[in-house]
């Protein structure tokens, strides 16, 4: 099914409410937040990889007129509980400012308070703090050899988490396929690196007890979670989710800024604010992405067919660990990617080094897992001389196999997904591509042509939680939506959770809209705060389409459940008799007996004698909704229903490669797009172009790079490059819809749409640029510096057999 | 530490108004437009001029202002997002492309972006593709891949928006 399914408002062109705000300048993010007596905190900063604080003397600092405070990790360590691994890890703790040793170059060391952000750094260039340096350990294999340095001593490994996971015969299907094809990719240290820096402003009032807390943040249970480590009681912390979030994408979850910043409000009854500068976004702001080392063997018969993979992932989460190890546990659920491989091992293992901490990234570590899964495909297609996108067909899932189960135990809910890449290659055209690589490289240029088909798994679950750690029951993972009716029939819909641009409340407002036939213009959305929120589990994972518009749709219909009540009971007739048509109750018989919208608010708030026996009178309802397919523990050998829907994306690129500097240049690009039934095609689009940009700087341009000393080299914009306008082209995005039978509308998630292919396409394409030198690169990012190395490498070899056709 | 420099009165015609401060020297144009004014349109990104956020107008190009003190702009006029509308409640053109192309997500860098294009427009009223993308080169944004802000800009120009 490809039409548009016949929705009044779903599906339609509408502006996103959300807009206007900011484009007057009137949004209103963290730092934007003034309160009277705000003070600011500047940040002492290890420089060093692993060190011991041998000595911190704050008191010149604190000489400093204007100076209120400098909180070091002896004072606050004791007072606050620490932040723990996802994973079962007790001795791996985190507090936000470092006592007695330092684990990291950025880690925080002491926090500086003053009147100024201005006068804070300055009084923190004040503070004196000697190091005795440590040993240190920055590559992950390093750190697994038995004499490496350990992170944590206590812990007593710098294996942070490691499982093995065998689903089907993978020994024999090994055995038995004709051919087997071992690799090694490696996914470099990048994040999404939102424009807007981590930004926490709180103010504790001592006479109620409680904490206010505005913070730049995306994260999943945030204020129970802050709640805890600051040792209050959770109706003591008050999180505003009506802060608008100046990006995310996965990386702002700035619990330990917020810690340290309730920390401090509390203990000088001063509201206080913590903003992120650059430089310590990049170094101690905790948000670096997956760093992984994947070892592959694949194995498959002399017509491309893959009978089994075996995938050993290998994952730096730098000095200390949140919720990333399980960057490694939410590919389990769509670790076959799109295709038909029968049986599968995964072995994950999460390694500590002395480098800054890994934070959630964009797909929660689907990209990576795509990008070498999609290598794979195209080195069995140039080991057996066959077409790429054959070798594709051949393996893809074929519509009529939904719901598909993989062999890690997730279901597929639906796709189909060699149409959507053939529409994708009709698109481009590929025929056209093929010549103009033909012809780009005629005229001097490295030309290839990028293929990826990759899943999108949406609907953000938790399973994951219970899958890496067995003291962790977690089978919850719902959210939820609250609606009001007011007495002149206006309709407000409550989300529970902060925004980082997604238009969440142009996506409730049109899902209550159809519901209710009302124009989603007339309802307004607001974001509650965290104690008078319903649950949420934030807008991760791709789930808010399905969650929140499941959540808006389930107390929508209780709304419009309970007019129907009322206008049967008024006109006499059975339920069964009425139907809901443009906002009014309609007997299907007797249409001019309708009760109107107006009429039947009038009645739920002020006629109680018209309502019908034991109603409740007004009119609001909420409804929570448990993730679809959730609520199920995995199987003793790790089989687990991961998310509930699965979206789909074919990304075809045309690049070239200028041969003297290794700059690339992307001529075309195309995505084939499916993510069911779309409820705002603009703001779909919206976060696959933006995906596919993000995508683009993880293959060519965004790198954390160290130093063997541990100092990080790409801090600022100038050494971590993000792609401008110059880099990213002109995108043609193909959609298709098949939509998912485990939603109310058929809906999938696309948050992570674009930046989940993006990276194994554009890698493609440059391999496939390299091809005719017999050159590949197997590290992202491909960097211009990285491809220019590859190429003279070629080229010296080549010299070295042909000398009299080199150039002295 | 050097003793602090006394401060310094400055007057500057922000969005038509003439706003007298008195700054410290040191004291950023940016800081200046959100701290002393209360002026929170224009946003802080990386504080070393690369990502364009902090983008305003000064006598009528666009600049970075966190690069520029406060100071620099003494006795000049600086147009901020606060004053691109033609009146209060309204939009530009620009503005309402914007709005109509989806040309935003998060919305962090869009004040910086819409001073880009204004910018551009002032110059260019009608740029092709190639010049609006080399317009908004210094204008970082992670949420929109650009494509839809190019898209606003040739709509806020009167072009056929090529849908590709």
């Amino acid at each position: 099914m490809s039409e548009a399914p016949p929705f009044r408002y779903i599906g339609r062109r509408r502006r996103a409410v959300e807009h206007r705000r900011f484009v007057t300048g009137q949004g209103r993010f963290a730092a934007d937040i003034a309160l009277p007596g705000l003070l600011h905190v500047a940040i002492v900063a290890s420089p060093h990889a692993s060190a011991r604080i041998a000595r911190l003397d704050a008191s010149a600092a604190l000489a400093l007129p204007g100076v209120q405070a400098v909180l070091t990790g002896e004072e606050l360590q004791p007072e606050i509980e620490p932040m723990l691994p996802g994973v079962d890890a007790p001795e791996v703790r985190r507090f936000p400012l470092a006592r007695g040793v330092v684990r990291y170059a950025g880690e925080w060391v002491a926090a500086v308070v003053a009147e100024s952000r201005a006068l804070a750094e300055d009084a923190a260039e004040l503070v004196e703090v000697d190091y005795d340096p440590l040993p240190h350990v920055v590559d992950p294999e390093a750190a697994l050899a038995p004499d490496a340095p350990l992170v944590h001593p206590a812990h007593g490994s710098n294996l942070l988490f490691r499982r093995e996971f065998v689903w089907g015969p993978v020994e024999e299907e090994m055995a038995a396929a004709a051919h087997r094809l071992s690799y090694r990719v490696r996914w470099g240290r990048s994040a999404t690196v939102p424009i807007e820096t981590f930004v926490c402003t709180a103010q504790w009032n001592d006479a109620a007890g409680l904490l206010d807390v505005w913070a730049s943040i995306q994260m999943p249970k945030f204020p129970d979670l802050l709640a805890r480590c600051l040792r209050l009681p959770g109706n003591a912390v008050r999180v505003y989710f009506d802060v608008d979030v100046g990006g995310s994408y996965g990386v702002k979850r700035g619990l330990k800024h917020a810690i340290l910043v309730g920390y401090l409000a509390r203990k000088l009854g001063r509201p206080v604010r913590f903003l992120e500068d650059r430089l310590e976004n990049m170094r101690g702001g905790d948000m670096q992405g997956p760093d992984r080392i994947f070892d592959v063997t694949l194995a498959f018969d002399p017509d491309g067919v893959i009978r089994a993979m075996r995938l050993r992932a290998l994952d730096d989460v730098g000095a200390y660990a949140g919720r990333s190890p399980f960057q490694l546990g939410k590919p389990v659920g769509a670790i076959v990617g799109p295709y038909m491989i029968g049986s599968v091992a995964y072995e994950a293992i999460s390694v500590l080094t002395n480098k800054t901490p890994q934070e959630a990234v964009r797909g929660f570590g689907q990209s990576p897992t795509n990008y070498a899964i999609e290598t794979g495909i195209d080195r069995i297609a140039r080991f057996l001389g066959l077409d790429r996108i054959e070798i594709r067909r051949r393996n893809l899932i074929p519509p009529e196999r939904f719901p598909y189960r993989i062999p890690s135990g997730t279901v597929y809910d639906s796709g189909d997904y060699a149409r959507v890449m053939d529409k994708a290659l009709a698109a481009a055209p590929y025929e056209e591509l093929l010549r103009q690589r033909e012809a780009l490289r005629a005229a001097g240029k490295l030309a290839g042509i990028g293929i990826a088909t990759c899943l999108e798994p949406s609907g953000g679950n938790s399973s994951f939680e219970p899958l890496f750690n067995p003291k962790n029951r977690t089978t919850t993972w719902m959210d939820s939506c609250l609606i009001r009716v007011d007495l002149n029939g206006a309709v407000t819909a409550i989300m529970a959770t902060s925004s980082s641009g997604q238009a969440h409340e142009t996506l409730v407002s049109t899902v209550v809209g159809e519901v209710l036939q009302r124009d989603p213009d007339s309802i307004r959305v607001i974001h509650a705060d965290s104690l008078s929120a319903l649950p949420s589990n934030s807008p991760v994972g791709s789930r808010m389409a399905i969650m929140l518009g499941g959540a808006a749709a389930g107390a929508a219909k209780r709304i419009r459940a309970k007019l129907l009540r009322i206008a049967a009971h008024n006109l006499g007739l059975p339920e069964a008799a009425l139907e809901w048509r443009d906002g009014a109750a309609v007997p299907r018989e007797a249409p001019e007996r309708a009760l109107s919208w107006d009429r039947l608010v009038e009645i739920a708030h002020r006629e109680f004698h018209n309502l019908p026996p034991g109603m409740e009178p007004g009119l609001q309802e909420s409804f929570v909704w448990e993730v679809p397919t959730g609520g199920a523990l995995p199987t003793p050998d790790g089989r687990v229903q991961m998310y509930p829907c699965h979206s789909f994306e074919a990304h075809v690129v045309l690049a070239s490669i200028d041969p003297e500097t290794g700059k690339v240049t992307l001529h075309r690009y195309v995505v084939g797009h499916d993510c069911g039934v779309m409820i705002n095609p603009d703001v779909v689009h919206g976060m696959t172009y933006g995906g596919v940009a993000h995508g683009l700087g993880a293959a060519l341009m965004e790198k954390f790079a160290y130093s063997p000393e541990g100092q990080l080299l790409s801090g600022s914009f100038m050494d971590y490059l993000l792609p401008s306008a110059m880099e990213v082209p002109p995108i043609t995005i193909v959609d298709h819809c098949t939509p998912s039978p485990l939603t109310e509308f058929g809906q999938k998630g696309s948050g992570e749409a674009g930046y989940l292919g993006a990276p194994a396409a554009i890698a493609s394409a440059i391999n496939d640029a390299l091809a005719p030198f017999g050159v590949a690169l197997d590290a992202l990012p491909m960097t211009p510096a990285a491809i220019w190395r590859a190429l003279r490498a070629a080229r010296t070899a080549r010299a070295a057999v042909e000398p009299a056709r080199e150039p002295a | 530490m050097t003793p602090k420099p006394e401060p310094i009165t400055v007057e500057i015609i922000v969005n038509g108004t003439p706003r007298r401060a008195v700054v410290e020297p040191r004291t950023t144009l940016v800081d200046f437009l959100r701290d002393h004014l209360g002026l929170t349109g224009t946003h802080v990104g990386c504080e070393h001029g690369i990502c364009g956020a902090c983008s305003v107008l000064l006598e009528g190009e666009a600049v970075r202002a966190c690069c520029l003190f406060a100071v620099q702009a003494d006795g000049l006029s600086v147009t901020t997002v606060e004053g691109l509308a033609p009146a209060r409640g309204a939009l530009s053109r620009l503005q309402d492309a914007f709005c109509e192309a989806h040309a935003l997500q998060c919305g962090y860098c869009t004040p910086g972006m819409l001073i880009a294009c204004h910018d551009l427009l002032s110059r260019n009223p009608r740029p092709s593709e190639a010049e609006i993308r080399e317009a908004i080169a210094g204008n970082l944004c992670r949420c929109t891949g650009y494509q839809q802000i190019v898209e606003a800009v040739m709509l806020a120009s009167g072009q056929e928006v090529a849908h590709v």
